[in-house]
């Protein structure tokens, strides 16, 4: 009985102890990640890269995204991440990795021989993997992680509806309105768009935010220097009042997912929509047939230039605890050349965080493209914005386009909150 | 010897108190412990450095979202015990007739809860869509063209519309355990009535409910805990908007974990939950030891 008793704690406590660590056999890299649409793509560029250079990759794709999220989490708690990794989330969760050690900073790698690593990345690519001096997150300066892909979130037309009612793709937001009426008038579907998640919400306002009243004055009001119950900012509040007004939004567009959205326009059941890059693979295998077009949202102000969310797509970081660190950084600068960036782009329909490799991608996705020097994004910024004030911002908006509160109400109840907020800082 | 027989009786119920210990105990004590920090989840815990005390349940109860969210999550249950159980029991009572084709009945009301439930979220949000959804169709063909709405859009019908299909999920659950127990009611006591004269009313007054309390009582149960941790469906339906209209106390703990990295604050909302979830099922033993008196 003793002996059986042993003969089972023994397998027990075996189970429990410290299994070999996740990518520390010798000349194997591991590599977590979360992208299914790109695991074929990444195998193959794993079997060439063996052949090439004889280290040997694995990836290991955990989806969907929130299981991922959890798993690197769980795994930072118990020091057992792997080589190469990526963070999902916001920057606040970035800093935390980085702040607890489980990122090796990139910056010597990115900056060696004048920085040729470094620039052959969208400038803004690379910043999102970047903390500058000063940032709020108290992580040290540098480059922490290396763009596999970017995007950018912009506004998409549907050339044969927008043909129907006689229009051009607008450029102001007055032209855009007059279009709502005409779009209305014909029984067409205006705007769709992911808005029941809610980031996508907080996407829009930020465009028309930098649009109306510039960086400095959105990184204010983040800072506390400006309330939101700021004119500027009530004016931004109300370009959703008026586009629920003039019916441009689809009906259910407060609870509708990025996918319904898509299907939608897709199908051509809605002349514009809003929406990321990644779009383009999305809409090819809805509907090949999709006549459309991509534009940045019309402008309201001449004053400040419409500037998009946009930046990484996809990043890798490097375990700062990995045995293969040099191993990792090298295929990471391996499958960020010109040749593998190309291979990615063309058999995802993503866009290349190597600039150098936009030859030959389709005329949507080169649109796209093209904005990318216009392009912000939250995880940019020095600062960043309390998580209840986001949420109340995103979700006082929906509140304004279900009719529930004007402008000026939402703008005196996100500042209440920010206020509160700000205090228990 | 006695000793040796003491030992080898606690060695027997040792792998399931370890058990018990890993998988229950444990847990518990860390949730506990974590409500009591402030803790993002990614940054190693220290206890002494994270510690806050009690600050993230005096936060909690000033946080009006979070008593919403209760209130949305009690509605649903009202619905959920009223209608939702109502309906299990009238076609319990339809189906423990001798019916032609009974079994065939007792599948087709069993297989709501057997399916998935985001399945069945994203096929009502089709059902419902304010545009090409079917209910607004059926309702526009018929002439009733005034009620057509967005149903998970409009504040006023977002949170009922929810609630109507985790009813229509739910019923199923219920229609098996009504039915188990009125199989268990003795025939002879129907018989009996009926020859004393009783209506079919009086039988169902006076056999059936007395007979059927404690069977109510286990499906009140269920229906109350089940229904206040609903969530899946609000996910898939309307994630929780439009604005908080349906946020319901799950969707909540997730937003400050998942969204907010507040990990401290979620583990407050969770021990807080449960205790709510414990004071009411504390109330309906008490109501049922009363009942089963009376």
């Amino acid at each position: 009985m003793l002996s059986l008793f042993t003969v089972f704690l023994s397998i027990f406590l075996v189970g429990c102890g410290e299994s070999d660590k996740v990518g520390h056999g010798a000349k194997t890299i591991t590599i977590w990640h979360w992208m299914s649409d790109r695991e074929d793509a990444f195998k193959e560029l794993a079997r060439r890269y063996e052949t090439e250079k004889g280290v040997r990759v694995e990836f290991e794709l955990y989806a969907p995204s929130d299981s991922y999220t959890q798993k690197i989490r769980a795994a930072a708690q118990t020091n057992t991440l792997p080589d190469i990794y990526g963070i999902l989330g916001k920057k606040r969760d970035f800093a935390g990795f980085v702040n607890s050690g489980h990122v090796y900073d990139l910056t010597e790698e990115m900056d060696r021989d004048g920085a040729v690593w470094k620039n052959r990345f969208f400038a803004r690519a690379i910043s999102v993997n970047e903390f500058e001096k000063g940032n709020s997150f108290n992580v040290k300066p540098g480059i922490y992680g290396v763009p596999i892909d970017v995007t950018n979130i912009q506004m998409l037309y549907n050339k044969d509806l927008l043909k129907a009612i006689g229009a051009n793709p607008p450029e102001t937001w007055n032209e855009l309105m007059e279009i709502s009426a005409k779009l209305k008038a014909k029984g067409i579907q205006g705007l769709v768009s992911g808005w029941g998640e809610i980031w996508m919400i907080d996407c829009f306002a930020s465009n028309y935010a930098f649009n109306i009243m510039g960086k400095d004055k959105v990184l204010d009001t983040i800072r506390g220097k400006t309330p939101y119950t700021d004119p500027d900012w009530i004016k931004v509040f109300e370009l959703f009042r008026d586009m629920r007004d003039s019916g441009l939004l689809a009906s259910g567009i407060v609870t509708m997912v990025n996918k319904t959205a898509e299907q939608l326009f897709a199908n051509n059941r809605a002349c514009f929509a809003f929406n990321g890059s990644w779009c383009v693979n999305v809409y090819k295998g809805m509907n090949p047939d999709l006549n459309y077009r991509v534009m940045p949202p019309p402008k309201i102000s001449d004053k400040y230039p419409m500037t998009i969310w946009g930046g990484a797509g996809s990043s890798f970081m490097v375990n700062k605890q990995s045995d293969n660190i040099q191993e990792a950084v090298n295929f990471l600068k391996w499958v960020t050349e010109t040749d593998q960036q190309a291979y990615l782009s063309k058999e995802t329909y993503g866009l290349p965080s190597n600039r150098y490799s936009l030859k030959d991608i389709p005329i949507m996705l080169s649109q796209f493209a093209g904005a990318m020097d216009d392009t912000t994004h939250p995880n940019i910024w020095a600062v960043a914005e309390l998580p209840a004030v986001v949420e109340a911002f995103d979700k006082g908006i929906q509140s304004i386009i279900i009719g529930e509160k004007t402008p000026e109400e939402l703008g005196r109840e996100v500042q209440a909150i920010k206020e509160r907020e700000m205090t228990k800082k | 010897m006695k000793t040796k027989a003491i030992l080898q009786n606690y060695l027997f119920i040792l792998p399931a108190v370890l058990i018990f210990f890993i998988f229950y105990i444990y847990p518990f004590y860390k949730v506990f412990t974590l409500s009591l920090c402030q803790w993002d989840g990614i940054s190693q815990f220290n206890l002494s450095k994270n510690f806050i005390g009690l600050g993230n349940f005096i936060e909690l109860l000033q946080d009006r979202v979070w008593w919403g969210a209760m209130l949305h999550a009690g509605y649903i249950t009202l619905i959920a015990l009223t209608f939702q159980n109502a309906l299990a029991l009238l076609l319990a009572i339809a189906c423990d007739r001798d019916i032609k084709g009974g079994n065939i009945y007792r599948v087709i009301f069993y297989l709501p809860p057997v399916l998935s439930e985001v399945v069945v979220g994203l096929v009502w949000k089709w059902i419902y869509d304010g545009n090409y959804g079917l209910l607004n169709h059926w309702l526009a063909s018929m002439g009733f063209s005034n009620l057509v709405t967005d149903w998970l859009s409009n504040p006023n019908t977002a949170l009922t519309a929810v609630a109507i299909i985790h009813c229509w999920k739910g019923f199923g659950w219920g229609f098996i355990i009504f039915l188990a127990g009125l199989q268990t009611i003795p025939r002879q006591l129907y018989e009996t009535a009926r020859v004393d004269g009783a209506s079919g009313w009086q039988v169902f007054k006076c056999v059936t409910i007395p007979l059927m309390v404690p069977v109510f009582i286990l499906v009140f149960i269920l229906t109350v805990l089940g229904t206040m941790q609903v969530f899946v469906l609000i996910l898939s339906m309307t994630n929780g908007g439009p604005g908080y209209h349906t946020e319901v106390p799950v969707t909540r703990i997730l937003a400050s974990m998942v969204d907010s990295s507040r990990f401290g604050y979620a583990c407050g909302q969770g021990i807080m939950f449960g205790a709510v979830l414990l004071a009411i099922s504390f109330v309906q033993i008490k109501l049922s030891k009363y009942m089963k008196q009376a």
